[in-house]
């Protein structure tokens, strides 16, 4: 139960971090199809978020609600992977870490269909008909970026330069994971790792972009160790809850 | 006490936020009503994970029931199985129509990177040379489009299985 808390918590952050960043660009996409675009992916992903939170609340049994877990922990509570708290940048780093997290979210969730915990398998079956359309429109534009202009292939390389080296934490496993895909209830992440690589490159060749030899990995935002953008989202996020206590809207 | 389908009746006056044409019978989020010793269960569904419709449904359904003296029930919100456009009346397709929105065609937008979006006919002239202008509209659970012959500017409700 505690594992499943855990693992919950760390898909769950990851939604509504991603979620967050994303909402950052109401009114200030490129375009205005972009800009309802990307809060509309924000809002899947907060939505995602909530039904994660409130399973994983309701396992915890201590009266927590999702909004709770939402609004009022503190930064190293939070389990996301560093990759979705990465500031959006310019329109590439936005949709190049979109681009990274939808591959890994949508081979999650299929595997997650088949969870030995029937409510997880039941969000999964929700989430993943969303994360479809998340991932095509990020490929779509990864394509576009890379096989486009001059300036855009160059900040496109940059983004995958800058981001790559946040990847390898979305297949991180610690006993919390290993127990669980023991027990069926989620895959085991590291066979998702070549899965991942594999679709990953196949648009990547499409859009003339290339990875990173590099293999010099960081993340322990799964642990709770964050980069120093995490306080700001925080801030941001949580102030109407802290400075006015249990508003409602 | 009313009956199954008188209550059904009742809950047809629940119409979506963001398509007051539609009730929820014909949308599809509205999954059962069975009466139990302590009072009506009533299943619903969302459309979409973040379907910020789905509350205000919530406290229309109550808003209605109790209007009608209705006041033993509960309200349960259940993902599985997910909802899916297949879900939509033919009735409540025919409404959408009218009202503006062009229906779910029955394909879904293949997940091929490039693939040609559906082909949706457009609501007011009914020409099929329409063009996709985003993937993503007005809702979670709509596309953008434009006729390329009348020039209007349209949703298409996306077709999600």
């Amino acid at each position: 139960m505690e594992h499943t808390y855990k693992f919950l918590s760390r898909i769950g952050d990851d939604s509504l971090i991603l979620g967050q960043r994303l909402a950052e660009l109401c009114g200030h996409g490129p375009i205005l199809e972009e800009d309802i675009a990307l809060t509309n992916i924000s809002l899947d992903l907060i939505g995602q978020a909530t039904n994660i939170y409130t399973y994983a609340a309701q396992l915890e049994g201590k009266g927590r609600d999702a909004d709770a877990l939402a609004f009022l922990r503190l930064e190293h509570q939070y389990l996301n992977a560093i990759l979705v708290e990465q500031p959006n940048g310019n329109f590439a780093d936005t949709l190049v870490r979109q681009f990274f997290f939808d591959v890994y979210r949508k081979l999650l969730f299929e595997q997650l269909l088949t969870s030995t915990d029937k409510q997880i398998a039941a969000i999964a079956e929700k989430s993943l008909k969303e994360t479809r359309y998340h991932l095509k429109h990020s490929s779509e534009w990864v394509i576009r970026l890379g096989d486009g202009t001059e300036q855009s292939k160059e900040r496109a390389q940059f983004a995958i330069l800058d981001l790559w080296r946040y990847t390898d934490e979305l297949f991180y496993m610690d006993e919390t994971e290993i127990q669980l895909a023991k027990a069926g209830v989620i895959p085991n992440l590291k066979d998702l790792k070549p899965l991942w690589m594999e679709q990953v490159l196949s648009v990547l060749n499409l859009a003339t972009l290339t990875l990173p030899e590099n293999q010099g990995f960081f993340g322990a935002g799964r642990q709770g160790r964050h980069s120093e953008h995490m306080g700001f989202l925080l801030a941001q996020l949580q102030y109407m809850q802290r400075v006015y206590p249990n508003m409602q809207w | 006490m009313v009956s199954k389908e008188e209550l059904l009746a009742i809950l047809d006056a629940v119409k979506d936020p963001e398509i007051p044409v539609l009730s929820i019978r014909d949308l599809g989020i509205l999954r059962a009503v069975n009466l139990t010793p302590d009072g009506w269960i009533i299943d619903i569904t969302p459309t979409y994970s973040g379907c910020p419709a789905m509350i205000t449904i919530e406290e229309e359904i109550a808003k209605v029931l109790n209007a009608h003296g209705i006041t033993q029930f509960t309200i349960n919100s259940s993902l599985s199985p997910a909802w899916t456009t297949d879900w939509i009346t033919e009735e409540g397709k025919q409404k959408l129509e009218e009202y503006g929105i062009a229906p779910p065609v029955e394909e879904v937008d293949k997940s091929v990177l490039f693939s040609k979006p559906p082909v949706v006919p457009c609501p007011k002239c009914k020409e099929t040379n329409t063009k996709m202008i985003s993937q993503f509209g007005s809702t979670a659970c709509k596309a953008h489009y434009q006729c390329q012959e009348c020039l209007e500017p349209f949703d298409y409700f996306k077709c999600l299985r």
